[in-house]
């Protein structure tokens, strides 16, 4: 079975662009347009990893981490980070909160799948 | 390959057909703003798309084409039949790019580049070399090196999404790897947390990746383990376990010393001491291997050197080696004759050497296939692109070796093979999916080897062979009879015989006016043979059984009269007696089985008049899909014969293509069979 990631960004065209992405390499995708209506998104669906924009209005992704990890079924899961390069010192927030990895816009669609590959087997 | 590069390259072919389409036009129209303002798209969409669908190469040269149409738009550089020659030469190497996934002709590419450069006006001389691929990573280095790796996850790394085992697994595929764990830190299950990682491994790993690309692979939880990653050199090969040991740590000098003393398989007493782990031990063991590994590779690298000979050298050293091989069966027949046991014998080790000799002489000449199927590539895309088909080239047994002049004359038959697997086998996507096949066409290329021949198939998945429609052709070219009963094998063996072409359409393709008979005729002339299967809707496969080598022989050596003759031994069927009943009588059909065979007797072709012997044999032979008896007054026996050419003075006789020089110092003159049977038939 094809396997679900939850994707959370404010942006359309990003979430658009994740989505096509993930879609095409076969997997299944459910998008959420800030930290709220993901964790939202958790509680309804079977999510196998979940990639998350840093800076959203309400709630964060580092707050989104947080929540995700201390739901159950999510504590091992693999969370991955959408950063910008200036923003180090979240990316270590980020991996204090429990994400596993990070990536750093803009990335190219191969660069996304690269690391979802990685994380996700 | 994944899905989005899959969408940017078909766009990218539609572009470039696009493309030239345009640029032909534009030939004719140089002032169209329209079609100028066409060939500027295709070249901006093929590099936009490209940098982002991960095509660097190809965004960084198409943009130099941009440049100039960008000019040509705002009118500062004039279109002209250089500039259409050259877009069109970059359009074929934006294909190879596409197609290659690597460089492509770096040196193509300059020159392409530079030529656009020089059409540009002085001011806007700006066009970018392609920029310095720095994004592509660490280039694989080709040399291959062992690294030792200690990868000792910190215990909460669970927390972080990480699977160690991924990592690992991620190891991998970067070379080969051996992995050792280290498990003798898992506490008892009473005082153990579920959710901490207690095992630590050690990995050795032979690859020709960079160091920098195996420590991306733990990029992200370089914070959260312990990661060692050395080099083994070549030198850890002659380490001691202790030795390795103690360069990794795990091992402190003085307790190898005191192990050392009793020198009794090391390994064991270390871990019996309990100064090591016997996980630690295993992982060393499995360095030193590793190092060991290295090092014979490298044996074998420097070994694989080569030096370059000139082709007549060794055509000069095979013939060398034929006359070589006939002196040396002189000398045996004539030991044996002699009866001298001392001489027999060194007569038997010069046979094994020259034996010897021989084979190697020959595996010189030989050339692998491979070179000659990579070229037929260019040509299946073309067409295919011509006829709108989608052809997927596969190859097989490329490493397969045959004699260089065997290849050197098999391009253009199997040329000739490919354009009708491509024009006529192969449908239209359309069809094919009508048909419930996928819609790309597949063409496969397979060589091997089988006895002392070589096999090549040519087989693709297209509808096949219609036997009804060849029996129809056949009939109205008058080939066959009305009432031939033949099976669907001889129908379609029908398309080889000569003025035979079953497209209803000729077109550009194929239906030049060389049928497959040519191609049979061209196979032959290397002594082989050309077989044809076909399921109708399945596809097609020709076979073509080649002989390793020209230089050497495999023949039926006969006697007529006097003189001794050699049919090649592919072409020979049976031998059977001639009755004596059969041979007084006119009709010359001899019944073999129940099946009529025509015959000829060979000493009338060749005007023997030496005596008769009491019984004849017949030698049945196939030729021109037919069968054939040939009678000649006795059969010796198969003999392999080094060809000889026959001088000038023998030009007008075709059908004897060589001779050859047998042990006893006779010649025996090689019979071309086709050649003789043709006048006959």
């Amino acid at each position: 079975m094809a396997q679900t990631i939850l994707t959370v960004d404010d942006s359309a065209s990003v979430r658009q662009m994740v989505g096509f992405t993930l879609k095409n390499a076969g997997y299944e995708v459910v998008e959420a347009a800030d930290g709220r209506e993901g964790v939202a998104k958790l509680s309804t669906s079977k999510i196998d990893m979940i990639i998350t924009d840093l800076n959203m209005p309400g709630m964060d992704g580092i707050e989104l981490i947080r929540k995700a990890r201390a739901m159950a079924p999510y504590k091992f899961i693999p969370i991955i980070l959408l950063t910008t390069e200036s923003q180090d010192e979240k990316k270590k927030e980020g991996k204090k909160a429990g994400a596993t990895g990070w990536i750093i816009k803009p990335f190219k669609p191969e660069q996304l799948l690269g690391v979802v590959k990685k994380v996700l087997r | 390959m994944d899905v989005q590069e899959e969408a940017y390259k078909t766009e990218a072919y539609e572009l470039l057909a696009e493309l030239e389409a345009s640029l032909l036009e534009l030939e004719e129209y140089p002032e169209d703003m329209e079609l100028i303002g066409r060939v500027f798209r295709a070249m901006h969409t093929i590099k936009g798309s490209g940098a982002m669908f991960g095509f660097d190469a190809i965004a960084a040269f198409t943009h130099n084409v941009e440049t100039v149409f960008d000019l040509v738009r705002e009118g500062k550089v004039c279109v002209t039949k250089e500039l259409i020659n050259l877009t069109l030469s970059a359009g074929d190497h934006i294909r190879d790019l596409l197609e290659s996934e690597e460089e492509g002709d770096a040196l193509r590419e300059e020159e392409i580049i530079r030529a656009f450069r020089e059409l540009i006006p002085e001011p806007e001389s700006s066009v970018e070399a392609a920029p310095a691929e720095d994004e592509e990573g660490p280039v694989p280095s080709g040399v291959l090196t062992s690294y030792r790796i200690r990868f000792r996850p910190d215990p909460g790394i669970f927390a972080g999404g990480t699977n160690p085992v991924h990592l690992i697994d991620e190891l991998r595929e970067l070379g080969e790897c051996s992995v050792v764990a280290h498990t003798d830190k898992i506490p008892p299950l009473s005082e153990m947390d579920p959710e901490s990682c207690y095992v630590f491994w050690d990995i050795v790993l032979t690859t020709g990746q960079a160091e920098n690309t195996i420590r991306d692979v733990f990029i992200f939880v370089e914070d959260e383990c312990e990661l060692v990653i050395g080099r083994i050199d070549e030198d850890d090969a002659e380490d001691r376990i202790g030795e390795i040991l103690l360069k990794r740590g795990d091992l402190s000098e003085d307790d190898l010393d005191k192990a050392l003393k009793r020198q009794n398989l090391l390994g064991e007493i270390l871990v019996a001491e309990k100064v090591t782990s016997q996980a630690a031990v295993s992982s060393a063991l499995m360095e030193q291997d590793a190092a060991r590994k290295q090092i014979s590779r490298r044996k074998e690298e420097a070994l694989a050197t080569s030096i370059r000979v000139s082709a007549d050298k060794l055509d000069d050293l095979v013939d060398l080696v034929g006359e070589l091989v006939i002196a040396q069966a002189r000398l045996s027949q004539k030991a044996i004759a002699a009866n001298d046991v001392d001489l027999v014998s060194i007569a038997e080790e010069i046979e094994m050497l020259t034996g010897s000799l021989r084979d190697n002489a020959m595996g010189m000449r030989m050339l692998q296939i491979g070179t000659t199927f990579s070229t037929f590539r260019r040509l299946v895309r073309d067409l295919s692109a011509e006829l709108d088909k989608k052809i997927e080239l596969t190859t097989s047994g490329e490493e397969t070796e045959l004699d260089k002049t065997v290849i050197g004359h098999l391009k253009d038959p199997l040329v000739h093979i490919l354009r009708n697997s491509i024009d006529h086998g192969i449908e239209l996507p359309d069809e094919r999916e009508g048909a419930g096949k996928k819609p790309f066409g597949t063409i496969h290329l397979a060589a091997e080897h089988s006895g002392g021949n070589v096999l090549i198939r040519i087989s693709d998945d297209g509808r096949g062979l219609d036997p009804e429609a060849i029996r129809q052709k056949a009939l109205e070219k008058e080939l066959i009879l009305p009432d031939a009963d033949l099976t669907d094998k001889e129908i379609n063996n029908l398309i080889f015989a000569p003025g035979f072409s079953t497209a209803s359409q000729v077109s550009d393709i194929s239906g030049r006016g060389v049928g497959m008979d040519v191609v049979k005729k061209s196979i032959e002339q290397l002594r082989g043979t050309i077989d044809v299967d076909s399921t109708p809707g399945v596809g097609t496969t020709i076979t073509l059984k080649l002989p390793l080598t020209l230089a050497i022989i495999e023949g039926l050596l006969v006697t007529l009269g006097e003189g001794f003759f050699i049919f090649p031994l592919t072409a020979v069927e049976e031998c059977v007696e001639l009755p004596p009943d059969e041979a007084a009588r006119e009709t010359r059909f001899l019944s073999i089985r129940g099946e009529l065979v025509p015959y000829i007797r060979l000493r009338e072709e060749y005007a023997v008049d030496a005596a008769k012997p009491d019984l004849e044999q017949v030698v049945v032979m196939e030729a021109g899909g037919q069968r054939v008896g040939v009678v000649v007054d006795s059969v010796v026996g198969s003999q392999q014969a080094v060809i000889k050419k026959m001088g000038s003075a023998f030009k007008n006789a075709p059908d004897i293509s060589g001779a050859t020089i047998l042990g006893n110092g006779s010649v025996a003159l090689i019979v071309d069979v086709n050649k003789l049977l043709d006048s006959k038939l």
